[in-house]
């Protein structure tokens, strides 16, 4: 008998480790729509089983927790038995020995405060007030619609000229979003149950350097309606291609000198190539939209007289305003905002930064982009400094990712003081304050100081990245209705303001800073919205016939990541870093799609929208 | 064209042809049960799964496409045992006591049950409970729903209404009124395509053979009983008799020996709605100026409850002539109770109807206009007319053909017709025609609204004068074609509709034929009466004549009005705004 043995896993074990990642994964990937109660019930099974059975509260209560549960889902609960599952969850939340039975229980606690009406429901009226109605997880997830499905197996037959046009059908900019879409296509992609997501935004960029040109549909013959797109982003010129091919005539307002919003003045040619956004917008341009640039719309001219002019008026102005910290020294000379710096860019006007020593502020994915900017532009150090830890960023991981691996340093959990002038009040460094990560509030962990000294960070330059606000006094004083710092607009885009019939808003400006594709998603539905305003029905569709699905077995393969250019090589320009797929690599990332839109609840409802 | 191998046979089929059809064509029979050809093809049942050479899962039959080599195994041991399993699972699920179920003998899964000889089953049974309001002419019963989702999708695709919804999801995924509702909240229209089209007793109307069996054991009662032109063409089917055998008259021989006392024709009380109706479009014609067009018929009480939940505004243009039915009822139980001397309560009005909606419309409080309680007491569909003869344990087959009573047992080949989408716009054109000439066309004139097309338009000169109509049948055309009026699209005098596609024909209460949809076959049969009839005009039928003659004066008389017309507005549908 030896006092101590090296321990091995058994093959059970082994397997259990394996399934437990297949969980995981599974509940990465789980539908959205789904019976809370039921899942909650489902996860406290679960927890169950974890229970070491010692104590009473946790091996006794969370089976009876489910027992009334399932009463409750199988009609058979009163309001009572709602009341006795807060009771016994609280029990257990309190007197439960360890996590495995307090955290169960205060899992439940959150499901009757979260979904109430849902556990109301079922007892009242032995339903669910959850409806799974959009069965593809892309598409539900994609905030445009757009047919993923369809398009990835275009590019699979390699009809990726095809697949451009599908796309355009929901998403007027595949070029753009092939380069830096978020992609939440992918997140709940069902293929992650297998290995991995599919590489989703990887195969749009696939189709649209394959295809090459496409052309674009004809319009429809001409309304005679004018409509005034205020704002030339992405969500504006969605709006503007959708209303030209449904035949109104367009006119896109810009306040800078040129279009694109965001995609040109917020995001760095080495994500998304400025000649490639320049050829993208100059195609929808080409469809006959009237572009003015260098207007502001505000003052001269004025909402009202737009309102005289035309028929209807889309506000996509974006959120273009930077945000201040509110700390000593934030006046200092050599302070700038992210957003500046990015106009500045966009404009082909590049701060020479060569030698010197910046700091950013921020920790999303605007603070990743000028903090590698400024790499590009000769800095010879470039430090991220963040409240929170670096897992918290809100930043794609990696975007995190990619300025490391261009020297970018990220110092966590780092809270800004004040910025420290020299004599001739430029700045000298930036004092943080260090910080002890604390409790999870509203599933974000908060930091709060910590007992270390304040730190000095000497530098030339800090770069503040916190944030974008709106422009919206001049809309403001015009009757648009402005609510906590964004203009309040329904769900159809209508501006929520009685005197204001044809004036629509969406995108940035209505949501706050968000993401490309919501802009576009905006922007579609204010089109259709618009036309239907102006008396129309006209219907966007495409006659591109998706292929039939492949019955030859889905056999497991990992998903095909895209590369990126050197470090060392990529710093040096601000060219496109990031490499295209193969085509070997497309064709085999097309063919993991598992065609939701077919198998599955697809075939039953809403697997294809055709039209809109 | 692709060749692929099924079950070792060399097979040649069109590119985009399903496995299902492929084997079928080749005599390779796949069983299917949730499968409805264009309407349901979701592979939900996976009960026709076949093995694929090259795949490691099954393929469903129904819902996947050849290809060229494809090896395809329809019943090789991996196939036959998934298979049976599943339908063991779907068992698992359904409520199988199929002595007491009305799909006993026709029904698809008992069918593949046998089939597949499972005479006992590996899994614990374990059937959902919901309840239903057993008094609601539509039946739902959960523990024998299978989830095929057929009803879901003939009321999306077909009637457009939207009633049923999947509700819920994961293991308690089932079939409900969608939005949440309860199914007397719903605007269901009670077409009953949803009963036709399910492959299981899980929908049915509700059962009224009782109501009727206590009626005809009552013997102060006096029970009279009315035949829908389009249960003629259909109600042999349940017994396996030809339509050419199983004739008019041999259900009535059938009813005689049931027990009823007076057995008519509900053609008689059809050639009355076209002399009101016919009257009415006359009227407005001749108003035109200040009246709105279309006129729409309102024969169907599943189209009526249609317009009134979905066109509200709409009502009004709904003709004020009461269905056939209802007329019948109300000169039965005035006129008829008259000539045969009795108190009117004493007569039970039985009506034979291909319908479900007919249920909900004899039951409205509006429909008392004898006064002596409901018009019609009670509706029993083809298929419950079926299950009275079987349940008196006569066998038609063995009957010889027996005569309908007088007087209101006379009807013409126009009330005959009124049983297939076009029939009532053919009616009532052959009589318009003679009360605006004064002389009967060719009774074949108007033949153009005939035929299963969903949306039917035609233009008639009426002494001068063009008349444009339209028929419609099924709710999905019928929202189309308002659709199109509505937005000004198209212009009519007069539009037919009938909630069920084909018509009454294709009713929601006819024999269920898995599979098949007689609609247009049964039609031609009613054509074919008409065409043998020797009295083709409404305004030609001697009981209709004698009925105006000695007791509702004229068509549009007050009398008439009392009895033959109805307001629309007297009740509403669910969620219907106040008038």
């Amino acid at each position: 008998m030896s006092r101590l043995s090296i321990i091995t896993q058994s093959r059970a074990q082994a397997t259990i480790e394996e399934l437990y990642k297949d969980l995981e994964r599974r509940i990465s990937a789980s539908p959205s729509g789904l019976c809370p109660v039921d899942l909650a019930s489902s996860f406290l099974k679960m927890c169950h089983a974890q229970s070491c059975g010692k104590c009473v509260p946790c091996r006794v209560g969370l089976g009876q927790l489910q027992t009334l549960m399932d009463a409750v889902l199988d009609g058979e609960g009163t309001l009572e038995t709602i009341g006795l599952i807060g009771k016994t969850a609280r029990n257990i939340f309190y007197s439960a020995d360890c996590a495995i039975g307090y955290e169960a229980a205060q899992m439940v606690l959150k499901g009757i405060e979260g979904f109430r009406d849902d556990f109301e429901e079922h007892v009242l009226r032995n339903r669910c007030t959850l409806e799974l109605n959009q069965p593809v997880p892309c598409v539900s997830q994609c905030p445009a619609g757009v047919d993923i499905p369809g398009y990835v197996a275009l590019v699979a037959e390699g009809r990726c000229g095809d697949a451009v046009r599908l796309i355009r059908k929901d998403n007027p900019l595949p070029c753009v979003c092939g380069l830096i879409c978020e992609h939440p296509c992918e997140v709940r992609c069902r293929r992650t149950l297998m290995d991995d997501p599919v590489n989703i935004r990887g195969l749009k960029r696939f189709a649209v350097e394959t295809a090459g040109e496409v052309l674009l549909p004809v319009p429809a013959i001409s309304t005679g309606k004018r409509v005034a797109v205020i704002g030339g982003g992405p969500g504006g010129i969605s709006a503007a291609y959708y209303l030209t091919l449904m035949g109104h005539q367009v006119t896109i307002f810009e306040q800078r000198k040129k279009l694109g919003g965001m995609l040109r003045y917020g995001i760095p040619n080495y994500r998304l190539p400025r000649q490639l956004l320049d050829r993208e917008i100059e195609q929808i341009l080409s469809l006959g939209i009237e572009v003015k640039t260098e207007v502001t719309v505000g003052e001269y001219p004025s909402l009202t007289d737009l309102r005289n002019e035309y028929d209807a008026i889309y506000i996509a102005i974006g959120a273009h305003i930077d945000r201040k910290m509110g700390i000593e020294g934030e006046d200092a000379q050599g302070v700038i905002s992210a957003v500046e710096m990015l106009r500045g860019i966009g404009d082909d006007e590049r701060p020479d930064l060569t030698g010197q020593d910046i700091v950013v502020i921020g920790g999303g994915n605007v603070a990743m982009d000028v903090a590698r900017s400024a790499v590009r532009l000769g800095a010879k150090r470039v430090r991220i400094v963040y409240r929170r830890r670096a897992v918290d960023m809100m930043a794609m991981p990696e975007e995190v990712e990619g300025a490391r691996e261009e020297g970018c340093e990220v110092l966590e959990l780092c809270a800004p003081l004040r910025i420290e002038k020299d004599t001739e009040g430029r700045v000298a460094a930036l004092w943080v304050r260090p910080q002890i990560i604390g409790p999870l509030r509203n599933g974000r962990p908060a930091p709060r100081d910590s007992a270390q000294q304040d730190v000095r960070l000497a530098c030339d330059r800090v770069i503040v990245a916190i944030g974008q606000g709106i422009e919206s006094k001049a809309f403001e004083k015009q009757g648009v209705t402005v609510k906590r710092g964004v203009i309040d607009a329904l769900s159809w885009s209508g501006v929520n303001a009685k005197d204001l019939t044809g004036v629509f808003a969406g995108g940035d400006c209505v949501t706050g800073p968000a993401t490309v594709i919501r802009a576009i998603a905006a922007g579609k539905v204010a089109a259709a919205n618009i036309d239907e305003c102006l008396g129309y029905n006209h219907v966007i569709s495409v006659d591109v016939k998706i292929p039939k699905v492949r019955l030859n077995d889905t056999k497991s393969c990992a998903r095909v990541n895209m590369r990126q250019r050197k470090p060392s090589e990529r710093i040096a320009d601000f060219d496109l870093i990031e490499c295209s797929m193969t085509r070997e690599e497309a064709s085999q990332e097309a063919r993991r799609c598992l065609r939701c839109d077919h198998f599955g609840f697809g075939i039953l409802k809403g697997g294809r929208v055709d039209k809109w | 064209m692709v060749t692929l191998t099924i079950n070792g046979k060399t097979v040649q089929a069109a590119e985009g042809t399903t496995i299902l059809d492929a084997a079928r064509s080749a005599g390779i029979s796949i069983p299917t049960l949730c499968f409805l050809k264009d309407i349901n093809e979701i592979g939900a049942c996976r009960v026709c799964v076949v093995e694929v050479e090259g795949c490691e899962k099954l393929v469903t039959a129904c819902n996947n496409k050849v290809w060229e080599g494809m090896v395809i195994h329809t019943n090789s041991p991996k196939a036959r045992e998934s298979r049976r399993n599943n339908v063991e699972l779907i068992l698992s699920q359904h409520d199988s006591r199929c002595a007491i179920c009305v799909r006993s003998g026709h029904c698809s899964l008992q069918r593949i049950a046998n089939d597949l000889g499972i005479c006992s089953l590996s899994f614990a049974v374990q059937y959902p409970k919901v309840a239903w309001p057993m008094q609601f002419p539509l039946i739902r019963d959960a523990s024998k729903c299978i989830k095929c989702m057929r009803c879901v999708q003939v009321c999306d695709k077909i009637q457009g209404l939207h009633i049923w919804d999947v509700a819920g999801t994961g293991s308690r995924t089932t079939v409900d009124v969608s939005l949440n509702r309860k199914i007397k909240e719903s605007d269901c229209a009670l077409c009953g395509q949803c009963i036709t089209h399910c492959p299981v007793g899980a929908l049915r109307e509700r059962d009224d053979v009782q109501c009727v069996l206590d009626a005809l054991a009552d013997p102060e009662r006096i029970t009279v009983v009315q035949v829908a032109p389009a249960v003629r063409a259909a109600w042999g089917e349940t017994f396996g008799l030809s339509p050419e055998f199983a004739t008019v008259r041999r259900l009535v021989a059938a009813l005689r020996q049931v027990g009823f006392d007076y057995i008519f024709d509900t053609d008689f009380s059809a050639d009355l709605t076209i002399m009101e109706e016919g009257s009415e479009f006359l009227h407005k014609l001749s108003n035109a100026e200040n009246e709105t067009f279309p006129l729409f018929t309102s024969c169907c009480p599943g189209w009526v409850r249609f317009v009134k939940s979905q066109y509200p505004d709409m009502t009004d243009q709904l003709s004020t002539a009461k269905s056939p039915q209802q007329m019948f009822g109300a000169v039965a139980k005035t006129y008829y109770a008259k000539l045969l001397g009795v108190d009117p309560s004493r007569l039970y009005c039985v009506s034979i109807m291909p319908c479900v909606a007919k249920k909900h419309e004899c039951a409205l409080d509006v429909f008392q206009d004898a006064g002596a309680g409901a018009d019609v007491d009670v509706v029993l569909t083809t298929r419950e007319v079926g299950r009275l003869i079987r349940s008196e344990h006569i066998d038609p087959a063995g009957l010889a053909e027996a005569e309908f009573d007088a007087p209101l047992g006379v009807g013409s080949g126009a009330g005959v017709i009124f049983g297939a989408t076009g029939g009532v716009m053919e009616a009532a054109l052959r009589s318009a025609y003679y009360l605006v000439t004064g002389r009967n066309p060719d009774p074949d004139s108007f033949s153009a609204v005939r035929g299963m097309d969903g949306w039917k338009e035609a233009e008639f000169n009426l002494a001068g004068q063009n008349v444009r109509v339209a028929v419609a049948s099924g709710l999905g055309n019928a929202r189309r074609l308002i659709e199109a009026v509505r937005k000004g699209k198209v212009q009519y005098h007069f539009v037919e509709i009938m909630a069920c596609p084909g018509g009454c024909a294709g009713g929601g209460g006819q024999p269920i034929a898995e599979g098949q949809e007689l609609a247009g076959a049964r039609g031609e049969v009613l054509y074919g009466l008409d065409k043998q009839s020797d009295l083709r005009f409404s305004h030609e039928n001697p009981a209709v004549k004698q009925c105006y003659a000695d007791f509702l004066g004229e068509p549009l008389s007050p009398m008439a009005h009392v009895l033959l017309h109805t307001d629309h507005h007297a009740w509403r549908m669910p969620g219907e705004p106040e008038p």
